[in-house]
C-alpha cells in the first residue's frame, strides 16, 4: 500500500495495518493489471479489498480507471495481469454462479430506446436464467417503486430524462436480492433531490448488509455513507481504508483568531502540539491528543485575546486532492 | 398454492425459453423490422395485381420466366414468382438487418455489458441471438409464400397444378411442393443470417454490420455470374438460391437441392463458429 503523501503531513504517511485473516472480502483483487491493445496501460497493478458488508466509495477523476476496474471485476474485459475475487469465488471461472448475486450499474444506464422502461426492466429479467417468470411482474414493480418510476413506466426510454435513465438502470441492478452492488457514477444526472434519494438508497442498502461498492468522482455524496474509501489515480490505487482509519489520520488542526499570534504559538507550542504555525492574526498547530478546552484554557490563563477558536479537520476532498496531485483535471 | 411462499428461491434451470421469447419479441416487436415484413408480404400481392391486369389485356401475360407464366394456371405460382422476386436483394437485405443488428446493436446502445451482467452468458446469448435469426428467416420466407397463396387463390385459378415439367398435380401436392421451397429458401437465407451474426461481433456500429453483410451476399451474387469462376460458383453461399425450381418438377430434381442446403449448413457452421471464438473472448468496452 503506497502510503499518502507528505505533503499533507507527517502522520499520514501511515500504511495500513493489514486485516485480520479472518475478515472476508465481496471484491478482491491482486496484481490486477488491464493494458490495452496499443500499450495503454489503464490499471496497474490492484489490489483492491472491499470487506463484506462494507460501502465502499471508489473514488478517482475521470479518466482514473474506475471504470475499467469495474468492467474487469464484472467479467466484461478480460485483465492482462492479475486475479480477482467476488464474493469469495474466483472470476471469471465463477461468472455463472457469482453474478446473479451481483447487482451493475457500468458506466451510465444503457436500454433500448425504443421500449417503455417496464418493458425494458422485463427484458432484464427475462434474461436472468435463475428468475420465474411467474413473479416477474411482482418483482418489476418492486424495483420501479424503489427508485420511484411508477409513474413513468410505461413511458418509452427514449423520453427518459437522464435522472429517469439512471433511476431505471438502478432499478435493474436492484431487481434481485444481492449480496454485492457495483454502482458506477450512480448519481450521475440526479438533480439534488434524486441524489439525496439514492444516498438514502445506498446507505439502506448498506444497513441491510449489502455489499456496495460505488464509484465516484463526486465526493461529498461518497464521504456521507462509505464506511471505506479507496482512492484511484492514473491507473492505481493510491490509497485504501475504512473511513475511521481516514479520520483518524487526518490531522485536526486547532486555529486560534487573535491579535497576539506570537504570544498564542508559544501556549500552543508549550502544550506540546506539533505543526505550530503563526500567520497574520491568527495561530494553529495540530492538535493531536489535547483536549480543545484545555488549549482555550491555557491560552486565556495566560492572557492570550482570543477572539475566535476553532477545530478543523481535512475534508476527504482535500484529502482526494493531494492522493491524485491533481484535483479533478482529467489524467490522460 | 400454499399461502407460505419461500422468498428468495431461485432454483437453477439449465434451460429457460424466457430470454428467447425476449428475444423475438425484440426482432417482432420492432417497427422497423415489422416494416420490412410488411414490404415483404405487399411483394406478391403486386406481382398478382400486375399480372392479373396485364392478362386481362393481352389474354396472357408476357413475363420471362416459366413459373410467371403459370401465374395465370394456378395462383400459387404466385408465391413462387414472389420468391424468385425477393431472392436476389429483399430477403438477404432484411436478414442482413436483424442479423447484422442483433450483437452489434446491443452493443451500441450499452445493453450488451448488462446482458453479459446479468448474467446471460455468452455462447448462451449467442445461441439465443442465432435461434432469433432463423425464426425471422422462416417467418419471412413464410410471410411472402402465406400472401402469395392468398393473393394467388383469389385472382387466379386454384384446381390441378401444373409443374414446371408439364405434368399436373393436385392443389395439395403443389401447397407441400411450396412448404418445401419455403424450407429450401429458409436455410439459404439462415447461412445469411450466420454471416450477418458473425461480422455483428466485430463492430459496434449496426448499421455497418448490416451493410457489410449485405455485400458480401450481393459480392456472391455478382461473383456467381462470372463465367472465368465457374470452378468456385458451387461453393458461394448464393450459387443456389434460385434452384429451387428443381421442387417443382416431377419427379423432384434433388442434385442441386440437396446440394443447396448442404453448402449453406456449411456456411451456417463455420460462421457460427467464428461468431463464437470471436465474441467469446472479446473485451466488452461499450
Amino acid at each position: 500500500m503506497p502510503p499518502l503523501p507528505t505533503s499533507s503531513g507527517p502522520d499520514l504517511a501511515v500504511t495500513l495495518v493489514p486485516p485480520p485473516a479472518e475478515t472476508s472480502y465481496a471484491v478482491s483483487s491482486d496484481g490486477l493489471t488491464k493494458r490495452f491493445r496499443g500499450g495503454q496501460v489503464a490499471v496497474r497493478d490492484l489490489a483492491l479489498r472491499v470487506p463484506s458488508g462494507a460501502v465502499y466509495g471508489f473514488l478517482g477523476p475521470n479518466g482514473s480507471g474506475k471504470t475499467t476496474t469495474i468492467r474487469i471485476l464484472l467479467g466484461l474485459i478480460a485483465p492482462t495481469g492479475g486475479t480477482h475475487e467476488l464474493l469469495g469465488r474466483s472470476m471469471p471461472r465463477a461468472a455463472a454462479q457469482v453474478l446473479p448475486e451481483v447487482g451493475a450499474l457500468v458506466e451510465g444506464p444503457a436500454f433500448h430506446p425504443y421500449l417503455s422502461g417496464r418493458d425494458n426492466l422485463a427484458r432484464v429479467d427475462a434474461a436472468d436464467r435463475l428468475a420465474s417468470g411467474r413473479t416477474a411482474r411482482a418483482r418489476i414493480n418492486t424495483a420501479l417503486e424503489r427508485v420511484g418510476l411508477t409513474a413513468a413506466a410505461g413511458k418509452r426510454y427514449r423520453n427518459y430524462s437522464l435522472g429517469m435513465r439512471q433511476r431505471l438502470g438502478i432499478a435493474a441492478a436492484l431487481l434481485q436480492p444481492r449480496e454485492l452492488l457495483v454502482l458506477d457514477e450512480p448519481t450521475n444526472g440526479l438533480d439534488p433531490q434524486g441524489t439525496r434519494e439514492v444516498r438514502h438508497l445506498i446507505a439502506g442498502l448498506g444497513a441491510e448488509g449489502v455489499t456496495v461498492l460505488v464509484s465516484s468522482h463526486l465526493l461529498g455524496e461518497v464521504e456521507q455513507v462509505c464506511t471505506h474509501v479507496g482512492v484511484m489515480s492514473v491507473g492505481e490505487l493510491k490509497w485504501q481504508g475504512s473511513m475511521a482509519d481516514l479520520s483518524a489520520q487526518q490531522q485536526a488542526r486547532v486555529q486560534v483568531q487573535t491579535s497576539t499570534p506570537a504570544d498564542a504559538a508559544t501556549v500552543l507550542a508549550r502544550l506540546g502540539l506539533a505543526g505550530v504555525r503563526a500567520g497574520d492574526g491568527e495561530a494553529s498547530a495540530v492538535l493531536g491528543a489535547v483536549q480543545p478546552e484545555r488549549v482555550v484554557a491555557a491560552l486565556v490563563a495566560d492572557g492570550v485575546g482570543v477572539r475566535g477558536f476553532q477545530v478543523e479537520r481535512p475534508r476527504l476532498e482535500q484529502m482526494f486532492v493531494d492522493l491524485t496531485g491533481e484535483g479533478f483535471d482529467v489524467s490522460g | 398454492m400454499s399461502l407460505v411462499e419461500a422468498p428468495d428461491v431461485r432454483p437453477v434451470r439449465s434451460f429457460s425459453a424466457r430470454f428467447l421469447r425476449s428475444e423475438l419479441r425484440m426482432i417482432f416487436g420492432r417497427r422497423r423490422n415489422q416494416a420490412m415484413l410488411v414490404v415483404l408480404a405487399a411483394v406478391p400481392i403486386l406481382i398478382a395485381i400486375a399480372v392479373r391486369v396485364t392478362t386481362r389485356s393481352n389474354g396472357r401475360g408476357d413475363g420471362g420466366s416459366a413459373i410467371f407464366n403459370s401465374i395465370t394456371d394456378n395462383g400459387i405460382f404466385v408465391a413462387l414468382a414472389a420468391m424468385v422476386v425477393i431472392i436476389p436483394l429483399f430477403l438477404p437485405l432484411v436478414v442482413a438487418v436483424v442479423s447484422g443488428d442483433c450483437i452489434a446493436g446491443e452493443a451500441n446502445s450499452g445493453t450488451l455489458r448488462y446482458l453479459l451482467t446479468v448474467p446471460v452468458g455468452r455462447t448462451r446469448l449467442l445461441a439465443a441471438k442465432y435461434a432469433g435469426i432463423v425464426v425471422w428467416c422462416v417467418v419471412t420466407t413464410a410471410i411472402v409464400a402465406l400472401a402469395g397463396v392468398l393473393i394467388g387463390l383469389i385472382l387466379f385459378p386454384h384446381g390441378q397444378v401444373t409443374l414446371l415439367s408439364g405434368t399436373s398435380t393436385s392443389l395439395a401436392d403443389g401447397l407441400w411442393r411450396l412448404l418445401l421451397v419455403v424450407g429450401y429458401v429458409s436455410v439459404m437465407a439462415c447461412a445469411v443470417g450466420a454471416i450477418g451474426l458473425f461480422v455483428s461481433t466485430l463492430t459496434e456500429v449496426p448499421i455497418a454490420a448490416m451493410a457489410t453483410t449485405l455485400v458480401l451476399t450481393i459480392t456472391s451474387e455478382v461473383l456467381d455470374q462470372i463465367p472465368q469462376l465457374h470452378s468456385i460458383a458451387p461453393w458461394l453461399p448464393s450459387h443456389y438460391w434460385l434452384k429451387f425450381d428443381d421442387l417443382l418438377r416431377d419427379p423432384i430434381l434433388y442434385t442441386n437441392t440437396t446440394r443447396g442446403p448442404l453448402v449453406s449448413l456449411v456456411y451456417i457452421a463455420v460462421f457460427v463458429s467464428l461468431a463464437w471464438s470471436r465474441f467469446s473472448g472479446k473485451d466488452v468496452t461499450s
